[in-house]
Order: structure tokens, then C-alpha cells, then sequence
């Protein structure tokens, strides 16, 4: 463990003679994808009640493109009487809604799916544009995830009876529904197409970074025919977050956010008796065992933690590695994030975009300052970054201990933290040694052994020998502090119906 | 009755198996029970019960749903052949607390012949669109702090345990504070069922002053509670993100009613998804 690097890579380069070394020979073309075929307006109101409108104090607020610091547009920014009128127009709409031919409210959401295929490279253009991910993920996984969220719950909406046998399904009333800024499109498409599947009418609050996607959302509601006040979207700020989850005309609310902020939605609720769905922060663990394939793991733990600059709630940001191949691993992962190419994301060979916000890249730069100050050993990729907008390189930590707060604190960013164990039970020991429950990987050989870790892992979705995988027929969501209730998936329904028996909420 | 000095029992909580007298030396005499001393939890019971909950937790969650099941029939084997002294501790008319063993009994068997069911019920395989073998499973929630109703003393607090415990988790079961006899004696009988120590905890006391220290410890999971919704305890189970659900103030009707099914159990499990890639 306490060998000289020099000595660590000679070892690992005998390991793997396989090893090509291209230095610049295979450096990359620009491949930026072409934005010609879709308009981005001056401003964009609020959409209520099927149409769009400024706010009634007529705030507003920029957004930018963080790549380039360049404002894209500007969007309202809601107030308590825009959620008002949001909340109203849901409340007049959804008796209509819910008393529609359950296999008419799927077919809605099948047209809304069918447009945002039909539309997707607008989508992947401007989810790149407003939010910084490289275009290939907009494109491969962001906008097409959405489109298959409304296909997979368009086919629940005449089917719910078959999902809760005997539990007679009614839908909730008005949802309110709070979405973060690292996902926009999707996490829309995550929140509204289960709520509309069973009968909800919804009132969403997009994040203040990234509204453009949610707000071209609404025009393919538009286009889709969604009869007006079935889905209204409040563009603003925290406040405007605050506002709707505590509207009193709001029957359920579901947030995806921070643990801080899902703990005050929790505390502004109590007593309400209102059901609460809370998907919040994450410190997965991603371990890797002595026997597992390290090449692929290598691929693995780059996805789990540089996937969308590693803004995502269950990146795999603690590596636990068997210390028998913690050199070898260390090595090749060193060679492979130097290989990570950063830089504009509308680049389709761009692997890594922009940091989504000033705010966010400070928090990072923090967070990564504490583990150097902590003792932890930083490796950061040499590539070069661009000069303006915002950037952080692909990183990593070795010899991080538990008590270190780069082992502790979501950083929400690109930044892996590497520790070790010797068996098994340790393993499962320093995985669970956080607040947080959302995700975890396992990488080894054997079966027996990816179940006995997987069973003991306190986590709600566990990836083995992969990591960062999605899919709207798997519930997501987490154990403990990263929140309750689940989306996708059979049991994701469950948190937008009400059932007979049930037991009354917070 | 003869004159005889007969042996009066003091009633004591149940943590860890054992039957302690508060560590803050307190009792007090219930109204509804007959002049009968009953040891009064504090604070620092409610810890010490949570530890126990929590050292119970692997060994209960990870039995067998067919041994857990097992387990709990025998509970309600015991509770029929307490029948005559749980009518006397429930007290009031005899039929009507006869009535109350009979649904008790009838809550344990319901439950005693879940948690084998519950993968098939609350788990799923799930249809991906990739090459993963993806499936979800149920997990318990943890440590549950329970506060049940003043009455049905007994099947009130059946009610809510049972399905805790068919979900695998561990309890902490604050009895009824009005007539807390027929809670602490259920102590008793789960000492003699097999049911393993820690993996249900009983303390009995002033409500008043125990449900805000439930609602605040950190290392309870979730909070079923007998009674409406009320701000004070949810606000404070926000801070470490509990689970938190009230049955309803008409405590006679959900606790004398048919169990509903997974309803009461599906809050306190959690819900985990395995993906794993299907490769030649």
C-alpha cells in the first residue's frame, strides 16, 4: 500500500502488458453538433392553465449556458400567486382528467412520448445548452429515458388495478412536484408521467439552472393536445420551490433534491397528513473484490462517478477496493481518467461537459480542498480545460480514510474517493458507514458473492458488475437519509394513488 | 376468595429480552388498572430500548420468512392459553376483552403467514430495455418506534407491531399509558415464543413526555403512531428522514378490522433493485 508510485505503475504496467500508449496520435476533430434546426426564445413565461405567462410580479431570471457563461434566455420567475393560479388550474382539471377513460389518459402520454422522439435532438441540443452535459448523454440517455418514461406509464394508466389487486387505486388530487437541475427533461418526464398515468393533475417546479427543456416540455404538452391545467409548469427559484410545496391546494408532493432541503419539505408537511415521496442525496459505495475483471470495473467506476460530471444523486463516489488489487486498480484508472476528454459539450466526442453552476463549482472546489487539507492524496487529469465557463477535471482521491468529509459529504461532482478493505464484512461495514441508502455497486466473479454483498448493502438499488444504469420499469430510490418512496417501476406508482386500508401520511 | 396474602406483580418493561424497572426509578398506577404499579419509562429507557432494537435487527430481519412466520404463530399459541389473565389485564366487561384476545390472536395468525409471502407480494422482476437480469426486492425499514393507542389496549398494539414485525423490522412499542397491563404482559408471552430478545421492546409511561423523544432519536428508522397526524413528532422525525405514518384516531375500528392486507407493512419495508448484465 505504501509503495512508490513509480513502483506501483511498473507492477501494474507488468500486470497488464496489453497496455497501448497513443500519447497525442489519436487526438480527436471537433464534432460539434449543429443547433440550426431549433430556436431558443428571448424569454419564456410560466405555462399555466395551457398557456404561457409572465409571472404576476413579473420577475424573471437568466439562464446561462454554463459552458460559456453566455445567457440563453430568460424565464419567468414564479411567485406565491403564479403557484396560486398553477395550483388552481390543476385543482379545475383534474376531476376531468381522472374521470377520463383510463385508456384515453395513456394515450395522451403515448403522443407525448411519440413527440419527444420525433423532437429528441432539439431536446439533447438544448439540455446541453442550458445544463453543460456532453450532448452524447443528452442524446444517448437523457432524452430517450424521458421518452420511454411516458411510453412505460402511458401503458399503467388502464392497467392499475392489475398493479395494486384489490387495493381499489384512486389518484391524489394536485401533485406538486420539485425537480433538480442535473437531470432536467428527465426528472420531468420522471415526476409527471406516473402522476398523470393515475389520474393526477401536477404542478411542477423545474430547477432555477435548467428550465429551457421543461419549458419546451410544455410545448409538446401543447402539441400533444393535453387537455389545459393537467400539467402546469412554475419556472423560479428556491422560494418558489418553498411556495408550492406548502400550498395548501396541494394534495401530494414529491421532491428530488438535496437531504437538506428534503428534510425541510418533511418538517413544512408535518401534521399534514399529505403523502411525500423524497428522492435525495447519495455516497454510494462501489465496491470492487479481488476476483472481478478490474478492466471492466475500471469502465465501471468511470461511469458511476464522471456520468454527467458526476451530478448525479447516486453516482458511485466512495470506491472500496480490495487492498490485494488496490495498486493495480489505482493504475489503471489513473491511465484511464487521463484518457477523459473534457471540454465543450456539444462536442459528440465530448466525455465530460461544464460544471452546471458557478454555485456548484465552489462547492466542488471546497469539498476537494478539505480532502487535500484531510491528508487525502489528490490525482487530477492533466487534460486542458476551456477558458471560460465553468470546469472542474476528472479527480480522484487515494488513501482516504472513513472520517475524511470527501468519504462523508456528497460533492456532486467529478470526484471519486478511494478507500480500502480486506474482507468482505469490512467491505459491508464502511459501505453502510454514511446517513445516505441510494445506491451501490458491486464488481466481482462470483454469484454467491454479488448477493450475499448485495443483500447486505443498505441501499435501494444496487448495480453489479455495472453502475449507472436506468430504466423506467426499475424502481429507483433510497434507504435512510436518501429519502423514501420509489419511482419507476410497479412500485413507483404507489406513490401517486391512494389506496384502501392505507395508512395516513406525515 | 381466601384472606390470604397473595403475591401482587409490578409490572416492568420488556427491553432486550429482560424485564427491567425504569433506570429512572419512577412507576406510577394507572387509572384503568386496578391500583397496580407500573414501572414509568424515561429518556433513557427509550435509548437503552433502541439499542436493543438495533442488536436484534440481523438476527430477526435475516431469519427466514418461514421461520419468522413460525415465531409468530407461536406467539399467538401463547396468547390463547393466556387468554383468562389477558382478559383480567385488559379489564372492563369480560366479553368485550375476550372479544379483544379473539382479534389479537386473529391479527398475529394473519401476520404470522406473511413474510414468506412478502418478496412475491411487494418484489417484482422487472422488464428492462437492455441485456440485465433486473429484479426488486423488500427489505425491513430497521428500527420502528411504535406508540400505541389507550385502547383496545392490547389488539390497538397488536395492530401496529405485528406488521413491523412481519416486515422483519425490530420495535420499540411505547404500551397504552391509560392501561399499560395488557402491552407489558404481552412482554411475557413474547419472552417464551421464540421471538429472539431485542426484536420487540415494550416501555410504558407518560406520552407526553416520551413521544417527542421518539420522534427525535436518531437512530429509530421510521414512527407508527395510534392516533390522527400531528405536527410535533413528524416535524421532528424530519431530522433524520423517518418513516412516519399514524393509523387514525378511531383506534376501536383499526384495531378490532380484518388486517388490510400489505397496506401496513409496505411503509415500513424498503424497496431494493438488483441490476445485473446477462452476457455469454
Amino acid at each position: 500500500m505504501t509503495d512508490a508510485p513509480k513502483l506501483a505503475s511498473e507492477r501494474a504496467a507488468q500486470a497488464d502488458p496489453r497496455t497501448l500508449r497513443f500519447g497525442e496520435t489519436w487526438a480527436y476533430a471537433a464534432a460539434p453538433e449543429g443547433t440550426d434546426h431549433f430556436e431558443i426564445a428571448e424569454r419564456y413565461g410560466l405555462f399555466i392553465d395551457g398557456a404561457f405567462a409572465d409571472a404576476a410580479q413579473g420577475a424573471t431570471l437568466d439562464t446561462l449556458n454554463p459552458a460559456s457563461e453566455e445567457r440563453l434566455s430568460s424565464v419567468a420567475c414564479g411567485g406565491e400567486a403564479d403557484v396560486d393560479r398553477a395550483v388552481a388550474a390543476a385543482r379545475r382539471a383534474q376531476p376531468a382528467w381522472a374521470g377520463l377513460p383510463a385508456a384515453e389518459r395513456g394515450r395522451f402520454l403515448f403522443r407525448i412520448a411519440r413527440l419527444l422522439q420525433e423532437r429528441a435532438r432539439e431536446f439533447a441540443c438544448l439540455e446541453t445548452l442550458d445544463g453543460g452535459k456532453p450532448i452524447r448523454e443528452a442524446r444517448d440517455v437523457d432524452v430517450p429515458l424521458a421518452a420511454a418514461h411516458f411510453f412505460y406509464h402511458a401503458g399503467w394508466a388502464d392497467k392499475l388495478e392489475l398493479a395494486f389487486p384489490g387495493g381499489r387505486p384512486q389518484p391524489l388530487g394536485v401533485v406538486g412536484q420539485v425537480i433538480p437541475w442535473n437531470f432536467p427533461l428527465l426528472m420531468a418526464a420522471w415526476k409527471i408521467a406516473p402522476a398523470l398515468a393515475c389520474g393526477n393533475t401536477v404542478v411542477l417546479k423545474p430547477a432555477e439552472t435548467t428550465p429551457l427543456t421543461a419549458l419546451r416540455l410544455a410545448e409538446v404538452l401543447v402539441q400533444a393536445g393535453l387537455p389545459a391545467g393537467v400539467v402546469n409548469i412554475v419556472t423560479g427559484d428556491g422560494t418558489t420551490g418553498a411556495a408550492l410545496v406548502r400550498h395548501p391546494g396541494v394534495d401530494k408532493v414529491a421532491f428530488t433534491g438535496s437531504t437538506a432541503v428534503g428534510k425541510e419539505i418533511q418538517r413544512a408537511l408535518a401534521g399534514s397528513g399529505k403523502p411525500l415521496t423524497l428522492e435525495l442525496g447519495g455516497k454510494a459505495a462501489h465496491i470492487v473484490l479481488d476476483d472481478a475483471s478490474i478492466d471492466q470495473a475500471v469502465e465501471g467506476i468511470v461511469r458511476g462517478i464522471f456520468f454527467n460530471q458526476g451530478h448525479v444523486c447516486c453516482a458511485g463516489s466512495r470506491l472500496l477496493v480490495q487492498e490485494s488489487v488496490h495498486d493495480l486498480l489505482v493504475e489503471k484508472l489513473r491511465r484511464r481518467v487521463e484518457r477523459i476528454r473534457v471540454g465543450n459539450p456539444m462536442d459528440k466526442n465530448t466525455d465530460m461537459g461544464a460544471i452546471n453552476s458557478r454555485a456548484q463549482l465552489e462547492r466542488i472546489e471546497a469539498l476537494v480542498a478539505s480532502g487535500t487539507d484531510q491528508g487525502a492524496k489528490l490525482y487530477q487529469s492533466s487534460c486542458a480545460l476551456p477558458d471560460r465557463g465553468y470546469w472542474f477535471r476528472p479527480t480522484f482521491f487515494t488513501e482516504v480514510s472513513q472520517s475524511h468529509r470527501i468519504a462523508q459529504e456528497e460533492i456532486f461532482g467529478p470526484v471519486l474517493s478511494v478507500l480500502t478493505f480486506r474482507t468482505p464484512d469490512e467491505a459491508i461495514e464502511k459501505a453502510n458507514n454514511t446517513p445516505y441508502g441510494l445506491s451501490a455497486g458491486v464488481w466481482t466473479d462470483k454469484g454467491s458473492r454479488i448477493l450475499w454483498l448485495a443483500a447486505r448493502l443498505r441501499a435501494g438499488v444496487v448495480w453489479n458488475n455495472t453502475f449507472n444504469r436506468f430504466d423506467p420499469g426499475s424502481p429507483f430510490g433510497g434507504f435512510r437519509e436518501s429519502g423514501f418512496g420509489r419511482e419507476g417501476g410497479r412500485q413507483g406508482l404507489r406513490g401517486y394513488v391512494q389506496l384502501d386500508g392505507e395508512l395516513l401520511g406525515a | 376468595m381466601s384472606d390470604r396474602v397473595e403475591v401482587r406483580k409490578t409490572y416492568k418493561l420488556f427491553v432486550g429480552g429482560k424485564f427491567p424497572r425504569s433506570e429512572s426509578g419512577r412507576s406510577y398506577v394507572p387509572a384503568a388498572a386496578g391500583g397496580v404499579n407500573v414501572t414509568r419509562g424515561s429518556r433513557k429507557d427509550l435509548r437503552d430500548a433502541v439499542t436493543a432494537a438495533r442488536k436484534g435487527l440481523p438476527g430477526w430481519s435475516q431469519s427466514t420468512g418461514y421461520l419468522q412466520g413460525q415465531i409468530l404463530y407461536r406467539l399467538a399459541e401463547m396468547l390463547e392459553t393466556r387468554r383468562r389473565s389477558m382478559v383480567d389485564e385488559i379489564g372492563g366487561g369480560p366479553a368485550e376483552a375476550d372479544a379483544e384476545v379473539t382479534a389479537a390472536i386473529d391479527t398475529i395468525t394473519y401476520y404470522a403467514g406473511l413474510p414468506d409471502k412478502l418478496p412475491s407480494l411487494l418484489g417484482s422482476q422487472n422488464g428492462v430495455s437492455g441485456p440485465f437480469f433486473n429484479f426488486s426486492t423488500v427489505e425491513p425499514t430497521g428500527v420502528i418506534g411504535v406508540v400505541a393507542p389507550d385502547a383496545p389496549a392490547l389488539a390497538g398494539l397488536m395492530a401496529l407491531v405485528l406488521p413491523l414485525l412481519a416486515g422483519g423490522n425490530t420495535v420499540v412499542a411505547l404500551v397504552s399509558e391509560a392501561n399499560p397491563l395488557p402491552g407489558l404482559a404481552l412482554g411475557e408471552l413474547l419472552a417464551v415464543s421464540d421471538v429472539p430478545a431485542g426484536a420487540v421492546n415494550l416501555l410504558a409511561g407518560k406520552r407526553e413526555e416520551l413521544v417527542p423523544e421518539f420522534a427525535a432519536h436518531r437512530d429509530l428508522d421510521g414512527l407508527l403512531l395510534a392516533g390522527a397526524p400531528a405536527a410535533a413528532p413528524s416535524a421532528a422525525a424530519a431530522d433524520s428522514v423517518k418513516r412516519v405514518r399514524y393509523a387514525g384516531a378511531d383506534a376501536a375500528q383499526w384495531s378490532l378490522a380484518a388486517p388490510p392486507g400489505v397496506a401496513w407493512v409496505e411503509p415500513f419495508v424498503e424497496v431494493k433493485t438488483f441490476w445485473h448484465p446477462v452476457a455469454p
